[in-house]
């Protein structure tokens, strides 16, 4: 017997109550906007909160792409692609200009977004407070006092044990000079990414019931300190091995063979669209 | 004309009870409640009429009895507690002419984070436990505004050098060190500032005689060179004989006897305090 389900999986209800949600968190850049998170067909923690802020914006028209961690072609990505489109019927793809709405896990491509695009990004931890502070009523005190002490701390804390700002993804920023986020755990090196963006940036934490957003153009500033600057991962003198591509965020890869290092571009669609025109052209 | 002091800390009527209080008790006599205590409905009058003033560079003991209201006193002097009424003014904060207690919590913590140090009885609820010491220190810094992490290591360094923590146990977190050097760090962080209030409850209990005296001898060296205004809470007469200026009497919640240490520790007049100097006698 098969299944129908409705549009987009959820019920309207559903659907309404989760936009009512995301337009607050739209309206108040960076703050968590708390959500009656479903249960969805994935387990929470495989990236539950975005797909039900994606199911409960595509339309008929949009065109899709799912990537997790740089990839169109895992298997959580598949998943999502695949429950999404069963749903709904809409158009899948791999090239970031084409897609309308992008759900990812823990990158924002290469390509340069647009006006008019949609990046949803799945978080699993949505407080930047919350290794400083465990209560949650304490934290949502210290968002209400803009008192953001704690984040500044964890980074110090950092320097002092490691020398440097340690953190390889999740690294705190201040959005709209107003509340600190946790802009899910992306690398740093995409952290600039996310300042004046010309798409609209939504992020969706299912386990733990929260949605916040960056909208177009919005300031959003890494943390940093006057004497420790906020830096993005270096990958001076390296390039992909593949399209050659510099200046991308590159996976570290060993050949099993010769035991040698070499560099791959994270995001596979950037890196095959540029094969593709180094073989078209 | 004689010009007269501005007290640094005025505390005017001062209540806090726990409970919503009853007809019975409420507007009543104190021979109607039970010590402190309505035995109709379990109000505690944890605080009543408090009133004092400190002075520069003065040094204010608060004694009395388990139970007599010097810790909720404290509690409410550093904003953890709410009061239920009263007035307070810092000389420091808009000229001494505005109510503290009537600020904002966002204000409240201003004024904390900026002119006031506060060392706990128990070093869980003033240290990070978990964090370096010298990021323990840092984060009163950075509340403060500090963004600067070479000046606020050197800081945090000639603080630790000043309350004799070794500099190379700087990067240990406080869960390692013994009572004593816990409740020196705590020291430490509470004069990170230059506050120009210092509040001390109950520092030296649970510590055994020869940490007590160190740690005596520390905060009197340091209020000394740095002319802070103590308020100091104990209920040990020792610890009060040796630090404070002034004394005030506490019992079930209220203000007994005030007057210079040595007149009140030699010359008792209220019949609780002749008691309390027999006993250490």
């Amino acid at each position: 017997m098969r299944i129908e389900y409705n549009f987009a999986f959820f019920d309207e209800g559903s659907k309404r109550e989760i936009r009512r949600a995301t337009l607050k968190a739209v309206a108040i850049p960076g703050y968590q906007v708390p959500f009656a998170s479903r249960e969805m067909p994935i387990a929470r923690g495989w990236g539950t909160g975005g797909l039900q802020l994606t199911l409960s914006l595509v339309g008929k028209e949009d065109i899709l792409k799912v990537i997790d961690q740089g990839s169109d072609e895992s298997v959580n990505a598949v998943n999502i692609k695949k429950l999404i489109t069963k749903t709904t019927g809409i158009k899948v793809t791999d090239e970031t200009s084409e897609a309308t709405i992008i759900q990812s896990r823990h990158r924002i491509p290469e390509i340069p977004l647009q006006a008019g695009q949609i990046l949803v990004l799945q978080v699993p931890l949505p407080e930047p407070l919350r290794y400083y502070e465990p209560s949650e009523l304490e934290t949502k005190k210290l968002h209400a006092e803009q008192e953001y002490s704690g984040a500044w701390l964890m980074l110090f804390e950092q320097i002092m044990n490691y020398g440097t700002m340690s953190t390889g993804a999740d690294h705190p920023a201040m959005v709209h000079d107003r509340y600190v986020m946790a802009p899910s755990p992306i690398p740093r090196f995409d952290n600039p990414k996310l300042n004046h963006s010309q798409a609209l940036i939504l992020l969706g934490a299912g386990r733990e019931k929260k949605v916040y957003a960056v909208p177009p153009y919005t300031r959003v500033e890494s943390l940093a300190f006057e004497d420790f600057s906020f830096e993005v991962e270096g990958f001076k003198n390296k390039y992909c091995g593949l399209c050659g591509a510099k200046e991308v965020f590159l996976d570290e890869m060993l050949d099993d063979l010769t035991g040698e290092t070499f560099y791959q571009c994270n995001d596979t669609s950037y890196c095959l669209q540029r094969l593709n025109q180094k073989s078209a052209g | 004309m004689i010009k007269f002091e501005q007290p640094v800390l005025s505390i005017n009527n001062l209540n806090k009870q726990f409970g919503k209080g009853c007809p019975s008790c409420k507007g009543s006599n104190e021979d109607s409640l039970k010590k402190n205590y309505c035995p109709v409905c379990g109000t505690v009058y944890a605080c009543q009429n408090i009133m004092f003033e400190v002075y520069a560079g003065e040094i204010l003991g608060v004694v009395g009895e388990s139970g007599s209201g010097k810790s909720t006193l404290m509690q409410c002097l550093y904003f953890d507690q709410e009061v239920s009424s009263g007035e307070a003014y810092i000389s420091s904060y808009k000229d001494g002419k505005t109510d503290v207690f009537a600020e904002s919590s966002q204000q409240k913590r201003y004024i904390r984070n900026h002119m006031m140090g506060k060392v706990y009885q128990n070093p869980l609820l003033g240290l990070r436990i978990n964090f370096t010491s010298i990021g323990n220190i840092a984060e009163k810094l950075i509340a403060a505004g500090n963004r600067h992490v070479g000046k606020m290591e050197a800081r945090g360094k000639e603080l630790l050098e000043h309350v004799n923590i070794p500099i190379y146990r700087m990067k240990e977190a406080p869960k390692n060190f013994s009572g004593g050097m816990q409740q020196r760090v705590q020291i430490a962080k509470a004069l990170s500032n230059n506050p120009p209030l210092l509040l001390l409850d109950e520092v030296t209990t649970g510590l055994d005689l020869s940490v007590q005296a160190s740690v005596l001898d520390l905060i009197k060296t340091i209020q000394r060179e740095l002319q802070i205004t103590v308020v100091i809470v104990s209920h040990d007469l020792g610890v009060i004989r040796m630090l404070a200026d002034r004394t005030m009497v506490m019992l079930d919640g209220r203000i007994i006897e005030q007057g210079l240490t040595d007149q009140i520790l030699e010359d008792p007049q209220h019949g609780y305090t002749q008691h309390l100097v027999q006993s250490l006698l």
